[in-house]
């Protein structure tokens, strides 16, 4: 069969896919972006986690001709997601602060600025490459080692803070219990989600 | 279609990628970061986070087909047929291979090449493999391997010490000729090692308590998250490249050549990315099937396990059955501990003989004890093979030794901390083997550290006013308890484990270093065979070029098999081995780069007469009083200086196979831990609420790294403690859990606040005076665990994983091996 949908805000097509194709094989082997992880492919440790319309879902448990039609963002295309996140945001709190000055302090609405994601002086970055937050700050503070958990849990960390800017602990340990690491004890992981949190509630 | 990203995809640690995160690093910040003692960034941290790093699972190659392995359904059966023929006519597959179509050599092995290719005439475990499959799409390979018929004859099993040694016990492998073959006291056991150490009767006669208990420890799995996966593309020499994920490519190749026929030059490996190793990369998985079937159809072959089959394509952590008996006076001095120790190998040796080494050399933990009498075996049975696993042999022994601990503590009246550093080895000790650990051993700080830490504070669930939150609970968001019944334990444990090769094997490692100038900038270009699989070697390996050469910028060349062998990244040896390596193959670079100074600048300045009151920094040429006589540019000019170097700690010397004495290990670590849990004494639910570990590391070559093994080889020991097993079968010896959804890892939520101190004290032997830490901290976090969850609960707990029915007074319902 062919199927069609837009990945990382680009409409692409495949071809010859077998009924029984999940969306994580056809990502990984059709597309060409193997970003997206294959630890267990049943549903449990959350490495091919990607966002389907918004939602976040393990990749290998939706079949690919699900994804017909629909809009997919993958661990390739966080950084641009994040980065259009904050120019929307920073456009509505724009508009929400004119009319009504004295409320401008509203819990809870990140101060983003659209132009930067993180800025260049963080270690690791690349230059003409700027990093979603969440990203940055896995690699700032070590949660990071083979990586392999990495993807999913950067999807997952991300709709976590778009739905949620100051998380606590135990929020965040609730929103990445589907995601499996076995070589950092999810302390650093953690550290950069708190990281994260904290950069984006700086506006940085 | 596929983007074309395979062949340079490999090369995951991208030269110029990788140097340029770093050095924009350097510049941006103004201060250097990124030398020896500093927590520099991985190289690789961009490419793993923008998903653009290429695991071996992600290779993708024009016309490659995809490989499929048949498994055994029995755990010990005669083969009396295979018929492919209905496989071999399913459109799109390219080539079905039997035992009887391999070309040249048929097993391999990391010690003892007793392990089928593929099985000839005898399965030996569930999940063997029978035969492979290439086609033109995975799940074709997947169907085609269901049509091939093999007729089976089951045969008696051998599952433990009782039947493998009973007189008639069917033999594992008859007429076997390796090296322990003739010292063994059976032939299903593939090795012993006694050690005995002055007169333990004597000892036994003059204690005033004695605590003799038997110890279970069930088999854990590595369950690294990138599965066996790698793509074999056959080249025009005739030979094959490999693009794999792996813990050493030279003893990969090394198995390989013989299996394919080929010389070793013609078998070339590259490392792709790795998702985690712990042990389970050591030996072969699919390596021989893609490079067979590739070179069969003469098309590149990607094979990729799913977690189903993960758990039957590595070898696994020893189960084992521990006996323990701790003597020791009324002031509180051992004196004497008698054990036997056996471990399962299950079907094929592995890595089983050094795992036996270790376990008998470490088996009483980090004491002093004068009178030891010790016996460590590793079977040959019908159960899943089982081999190298982080902490290897010393984790199951701890788990034991340090239950005993607290049982002699008890009898003695004595706090269980205090009893441990009455005991406690420090540096000049003597091990049971006769060895004197001749560099720091604090042992008794790192207890008095992690007891001295702030306990977590009490009933955590309760929140001003409000909701109780259940989050903060045993069992979580299932809502099975608000307090009630929740007690809280609190236990403390301490582990040796040698760090590197043991026993006399030469260990080394090689690095090949090239200084240029490129751009108007020196840059060193390190190249190893060293296996980065999340450890971070790799940032180690930039953070020692920038030290000893004094450059910016530093490019990782791919690992593979062009330049001398790295070993093995295990035994917590690679910073210590390759480190060493990098350090002294750069030593070499300076000292060239200062006789070539001399030569053209010698005359302008005195200070060049003295090399050794010189540095490399900052691209320049400095004198030990801070004067800046040439710079590296200028030196070099269009000049490389390229050379490879090998690196080996001092030599070790095998135990002797009486009575177990001898220098074995090069070096030793030592870790303390303090666990925290709280438990559910209704339900047996157990949640670790803190678990704290100390961990002398010599020198932090890299802090937030070192910091992460600890945390991680803390978690690993935790999940050991209360939920990681592969269950095996009495009946059939089949695995029956081989998934994420019944075998269990510790989530986010199971594992607690870690805090850690770590200690640097110099092991004066060893480069920057580190000492390696990856496995110590896996040691003792389990025994830790249990003993809290004994505090709370007052169950003996004399098996691991601990399990809610053995909480709960239900273990005879269940488990009647269990409790």
């Amino acid at each position: 069969m062919r199927v069609n949908m837009t990945v990382n805000g680009r409409p692409y097509e495949a071809d010859d896919v077998w009924e029984g194709e999940s969306l994580l094989y056809v990502l990984r082997e059709r597309l060409g972006l193997p970003g997206s992880k294959n630890a267990c492919e049943q549903g449990e440790c959350g490495s091919c986690t990607v966002r389907l319309d918004g939602v976040p879902v393990c990749a290998c448990l939706v079949a690919a001709g699900q994804a017909e039609g629909r809009e997919v963002v993958t661990v390739e295309g966080l950084a641009d997601h994040a980065r259009q996140r904050s120019v929307t945001r920073a456009a509505e709190a724009a508009g929400a602060v004119r009319p009504a000055e004295p409320e401008a302090d509203q819990p809870g609405e990140p101060e983003a600025d659209p132009s930067t994601g993180p800025g260049p002086s963080r270690p690791g970055q690349v230059v003409g490459a700027p990093l979603a937050p969440v990203q940055q700050a896995f690699i700032d503070a070590g949660a990071v080692q083979c990586g392999f958990c990495t993807p999913g849990l950067l999807v997952a960390a991300d709709e976590l803070l778009e739905r949620n800017p100051e998380p606590s602990d135990a929020d965040i340990r609730e929103a990445l219990s589907g995601n499996l690491c076995r070589c950092t004890g999810y302390e650093k992981i953690l550290d950069a989600v708190r990281l994260a949190a904290a950069r984006t509630g700086e506006g940085a | 279609m596929a983007a074309d990203r395979t062949l340079n995809a490999p090369t995951g640690v991208a030269a110029d990628r990788t140097a340029s995160a770093p050095t924009s690093l350097t510049q941006a910040t103004g201060a250097p970061r990124g030398t020896v003692g500093e927590s520099a960034p991985r190289p690789d941290g961009t490419l793993k986070v923008t998903g653009e790093f290429a695991y071996s699972s992600d290779l993708w190659h024009e016309d490659m087909l995809w490989g499929f392995t048949l498994r055994s359904p029995h755990a010990h059966a005669a083969i009396r047929s295979i018929d492919t023929a209905a496989a071999l006519a399913l459109p799109g597959v390219y080539a079905v291979m039997t035992h009887d179509d391999l070309p040249a050599g048929t097993h391999y092995g990391l010690e003892i090449r007793d392990q089928p290719v593929l099985a000839k005439d005898r399965v030996r475990y569930h999940g063997e493999p029978v035969a492979i499959v290439a086609a033109d799409h995975p799940e074709t390979a997947r169907r085609a391997a269901a049509r091939i018929a093999v007729e089976y004859e089951e045969l008696p099993l051998v599952v433990g010490e009782a039947t493998a040694t009973a007189p008639d016990a069917p033999l594992l492998h008859p007429g076997r000729r390796d090296h322990h073959a003739s010292h063994v006291p059976h032939p299903n056991i593939v090795h012993r090692q006694p050690i005995r150490r002055g007169d333990v009767p004597a000892a036994r006669a003059r204690a005033d308590v004695v605590v003799r208990r038997d110890y279970e420890v069930g088999m854990q799995d590595q369950a690294f998250l990138g599965p066996e996966s790698g793509l074999a593309v056959p080249a025009e020499d005739g030979g094959v490249d490999l693009y794999i994920a792996t813990q050493w490519l030279h003893v990969d190749r090394d198995q390989l050549a013989p299996v394919l026929g080929l010389p070793a030059d013609k078998v070339r490996l590259t490392l792709s990315g790795v998702g985690g190793a712990f042990g389970a990369r050591e030996d072969l998985s699919m390596q021989a099937h893609a490079c067979l079937l590739a070179l069969r159809t003469g098309r590149p072959v990607k094979i990729v396990y799913n977690r189903y089959e993960s758990f039957f394509g590595h070898v696994h952590r020893h189960p084992a059955k521990l006996t323990y008996e701790h003597g020791a006076a009324r002031d509180g001095t051992l004196l004497y501990v008698q054990c036997r120790i056996v471990l399962d190998g299950g079907a094929y040796a592995s890595s089983s003989p050094a795992v036996v080494g270790n376990a008998a050399s470490l088996s009483i933990g980090p004491y002093v004890v004068e009178n030891v009498d010790v016996e460590a075996v590793a079977l040959y049975s019908n159960n899943p093979p089982c081999g190298a696993m982080r902490g290897f042999g010393a984790v199951q022994a701890c788990f034991a030794y340090e239950a005993q601990m607290d049982a002699v503590a008890a009898e003695l009246g004595l706090d269980p901390v205090e009893f441990r550093q009455r005991n406690a080895m420090s540096q000049g000790a003597t091990m049971p083997t006769g060895q004197v650990v001749d560099s720091p051993a604090p042992v008794a700080e790192l207890l008095r550290r992690v007891k001295a830490l702030p306990m977590p504070p009490e009933r955590a669930w309760e929140t001003a006013g409000g909701p109780v939150d259940v989050r903060a609970l045993p069992g979580g968001l299932s809502n099975t308890t608000h307090g009630e019944a929740v007690v809280r334990g609190v236990g403390y444990a301490v582990g040796i484990k040698n760090v590197g090769f043991s026993e006399g094997f030469d260990d080394y490692s090689t690095a090949r270093i090239r200084l240029e100038v490129i751009g108007g900038e020196p840059v060193a270009l390190v190249h190893t065979a060293m296996a980065e699989v999340g450890q971070g070697g790799v940032t180690v390996h930039t953070q020692i070029a920038r030290t000893e050469l004094g450059v910016d910028r530093v490019t990782l060349h791919p690992a593979d098999t062009r330049v001398g062998s790295a070993g093995s990244t295990s035994a917590s040896r690679q910073t210590y081995m390759t480190g060493g390596a990098v350090k002294h193959a750069c030593e070499a670079v300076r000292a060239e780069v200062l006789r070539r100074g001399r030569e053209r600048f010698g005359a302008s300045h005195p200070g060049w007469a003295e090399p050794e009151r010189l540095r490399l920094a900052d691209g320049k040429v400095v004198t030990d009083g801070g004067e800046v006589i040439g710079d590296l540019a200028g030196i070099l000019g269009d000049g490389a200086i390229d050379l490879e170097r090998e690196f080996r700690h001092r030599p070790t010397e095998p135990f002797d196979l009486r009575t177990g004495q001898g220098f074995g290990h090069v070096q030793y670590s030592f870790c303390a831990h303090r666990a925290v849990v709280e438990v559910d004494t209704e339900l047996g639910l157990v949640k670790v609420v803190e678990l704290a570990a100390a961990q002398d590391v010599g020198k932090a070559i890299n802090p937030l790294s070192v910091v992460g093994q600890i945390h991680g080889g803390s978690t690993q020991g935790l999940g050991l403690a209360v939920m990681e097993e592969i269950v095996v079968s009495a009946d059939g010896a089949r695995v029956r859990n081989p998934s994420f959804t019944d075998y269990l890892i510790p989530t986010i939520l199971d594992t607690p606040a870690m805090p850690v101190e770590v200690l640097e004290l110099a092991d004066d032997h060893a480069p920057y005076g580190l000492r390696g830490v990856g496995e110590a901290p896996t040691l003792s976090s389990t025994p830790a665990v249990v003993a809290a969850i004994r505090a709370a609960t007052g169950f003996p707990l004399r098996r691991v994983p601990v399990r809610p029915e053995h909480l709960t007074q239900l273990t005879h319902l269940t488990h009647p091996a269990g409790g």
